[in-house]
């Protein structure tokens, strides 16, 4: 077996393990009920988490989406309070700026050769402060079109509601999962990962890689955001402090090395998935504090980091003892 | 000794003249800023509070520097404030007594620095990613000591850490100054600077020079540690409490800003303390301008943000080759 399979296999062993424990203490767990819940909280983190699975893929790393959600969350509240267009040509012209912004960001990474996670930090200040210079307050969106959207689900067996926003994160990851392993972008971004220097010399193209991998990063942040201000019907520049994290974790969890070069977009989801299923857990309990939260997903992500270490020098172990034989 | 200090000058240069433009900027807008007042046994006045304000970010950039200048980064100083301001104030409220207090709480933090030196050292763990489980699980840590609730607490001698005075300097002030000047002492006098800058550059070639580089990390990380742990006890003791929510919450990102803008690079190796020091307060001197001038502080980021990026400019590896290669060719 690959066994850069196991992390992907571990992570979809624990939700199933952990969902089993759930519903064996709380057997209302087992509804749809629960899992539209699961996809509707969890859509704009996951959706963020398909843009970041690309960048940690790549060997780098974007701490600006979490400003980024925020500022298109005040963005788009601020058009709407000031202006009368429509709220659809608000979301373009955002996906606009966030995509141009992901695309800068790159593009300083690979010119000036600095770690992105230094480039992506200036990022996170400059998004976060642009947030701030629009408005400092909560502003409250109100148009026909929002509640329209927020009304919008499909009732699904059990009456369980698959929310739009919901369904719009379930299509971000099936395009992120063909865009990963079925396109040649995809093979590049793997290629990347693997070592910027054999990438080159396997011709492939480094800087418009980069470049197009924050831009993507850029563009889904954007995207999280629209769904964060139908999630939340207000602009805030404090909302979404530490979502870059989150999505980190969400995507360690899934089963992606950090280092860059493998990993499964499908695992972040599942990775999304177990950090809302801790959540509704301490929610269902009831006694359990919310703090108990970031403790487990802490000792997640150890466990996982110290599971990938443990791969990672056995697979090279395996390639020495090739090479020695 | 007179070329040391020669080299010494020319090294922070850059930083001292940052520092003083923006402090003359601040001074030309408002010519009272630099008055200073003698009252209650202290010196008062704005650049005295910079002092003051500035020392969480000051003691965390002097561990960050050493983390910085092995090749690591420890992301998880702010999560480590919180916890230690929470065991210094969950510790004096059950009347434990304050040198116990102290003692819990800084050794609380040599522990958790500890334990981000074995997830580097010993399981060979990169920096960002294992800092990382610290800093998501150390506030939830946090909040499991303070249940949840701001902790406060009424003792004079804890409090006194924060807000007293000590030989007419405000007290964490003084703190980071001694700190300051006893680590930069450690190892510029000791060849414990030149191991560490030597692990920075090539950890491998300098264990096989027989360097011991496995202790060298772990210590630099408890450091750091130990520095976060007075940090946050300086802020508990400065508000009377202990926030897990918000204690040190992006403090490491100032904290790591601080030491880039003294110009060690984030690529390990060569470090100064006295330059992360000057970094620090040129951070604090440009927040305390932005507070001093009525600008809204919604645009304290994004200056800090444009700050970075010139910075970035400046340090960059390529920006370097590209400057090699036009004075070879002219």
């Amino acid at each position: 077996m690959n066994p850069r399979l196991l992390p992907f296999l571990a992570t979809v062993v624990i939700f199933v393990v952990a969902y089993v424990i759930c519903w064996l203490q709380f057997p209302a767990m087992l509804s749809t009920r629960v899992i539209g819940n699961l996809l509707t909280d969890g859509a704009f983190l996951g959706i963020v988490a398909v843009g970041m699975t690309f960048v940690i893929l790549s060997g780098g790393i974007d701490l600006s989406v979490g400003s980024v959600i925020a500022f298109s969350g005040v963005f788009v509240a601020v058009m709407l309070r000031d202006t009368g267009i429509h709220p659809v040509p608000v979301f373009v012209l955002l996906l606009a700026i966030t995509t141009a912004f992901g695309a800068a960001m790159g593009l300083i990474i690979h010119v000036l050769q600095m770690p992105p996670f230094i480039v992506t930090l200036a990022g996170m200040f400059l998004a976060r402060g642009m947030a701030y210079v629009l408005s400092v307050d909560s502003i409250p969106i109100a148009h026909p079109f929002y509640d329209w959207v927020q009304t919008a689900y499909w009732l699904m067996p059990g009456k369980g509601r698959l929310t739009l926003i919901g369904a719009t994160m379930l299509a971000v990851f099936v395009a992120g999962i063909l865009l990963a392993h079925r396109t040649r972008f995809g093979a590049n971004v793997f290629a990347l990962g693997g070592g910027v220097q054999t990438a080159r010399l396997m011709g492939v193209p480094v800087g418009r890689t980069t470049v197009l991998i924050y831009a993507l990063s850029g563009l889904l942040a954007g995207l999280s955001g629209i769904v964060f201000s139908f999630y939340t019907s207000a602009g805030y520049s404090l909302a979404t402090v530490g979502v870059e994290l989150d999505a980190i974790a969400a995507v360690v969890i899934g089963g992606t090395l950090l280092t860059g070069g493998s990993g499964f977009v499908a695992g972040t989801l599942i990775g999304v998935l177990i950090m809302g299923l801790i959540q509704t857990y301490i929610t269902f309990d009831g006694t359990l504090s919310s703090w108990w939260t970031k403790i487990i997903i802490g000792a997640l992500l150890l466990a996982f980091i110290v599971l990938q270490k443990a791969l990672l020098d056995i697979t090279a172990k395996r390639a020495s003892a090739r090479e020695a034989g | 000794m007179n070329g040391g200090a020669a080299r010494l000058l020319r090294r922070i240069a850059p930083q001292l003249v940052t520092l003083a433009v923006i402090l003359a900027t601040i001074g030309f807008v408002f010519p009272g800023f630099f008055n200073i007042a003698f009252a209650n046994e202290r010196l008062y006045g704005s650049p005295i509070d910079i002092l003051n304000r500035g020392a969480p970010v000051a003691l965390l950039a002097i561990g960050m520097t050493l983390v910085i200048a092995t090749r690591g980064i420890d992301l998880s100083v702010g999560a480590v404030m919180a916890i230690c301001g929470a065991i210094a104030a969950s510790a004096i409220t059950a009347g434990y007594g304050l040198p116990l207090t102290l003692l819990m709480a800084l050794g609380a933090g040599i522990a958790c620095g500890l334990w981000n030196g074995l997830l580097v050292a010993v399981l060979g763990i990169q920096p960002i990613v294992a800092t990382l489980i610290l800093m998501v699980a150390g506030r939830g840590i946090a909040q499991l000591i303070t249940e949840g609730a701001i902790l406060t607490f009424n003792d004079a001698g804890l409090a006194y850490v924060g807000s007293g005075s000590f030989a007419a300097l405000p007290m964490p002030a003084v703190l980071w100054l001694s700190v300051g000047v006893a680590v930069a002492l450690l190892v510029r006098r000791t060849a414990l600077g030149m191991l560490i800058e030597a692990v920075g550059v090539n950890r491998r070639a300098s264990s096989l020079a027989g360097v011991s580089s496995r202790l060298l990390l772990i210590t630099v990380y408890a450091i750091s540690g130990l520095c976060a742990a007075l940090a946050g006890i300086i802020v508990a003791a400065d508000i009377r409490g202990a926030d897990a929510n918000n204690a040190g919450l992006f403090l490491e990102l100032d904290a790591i800003l601080a030491v880039v803008v003294g110009g060690t690079s984030l690529l390990g190796g060569r470090f100064s303390i006295i330059a992360s020091l000057i970094g620090a307060m040129i951070i604090q001197s440009v927040n305390t301008g932005i507070l001093v001038a009525g600008f809204p502080p919604e645009f304290n980021l994004v200056i800090k943000a444009c700050i970075v990026l010139a910075i970035l400019v400046l340090q960059s590896p390529a920006l370097y080759g590209a400057a090699i290669l036009l004075r070879r060719t002219s």
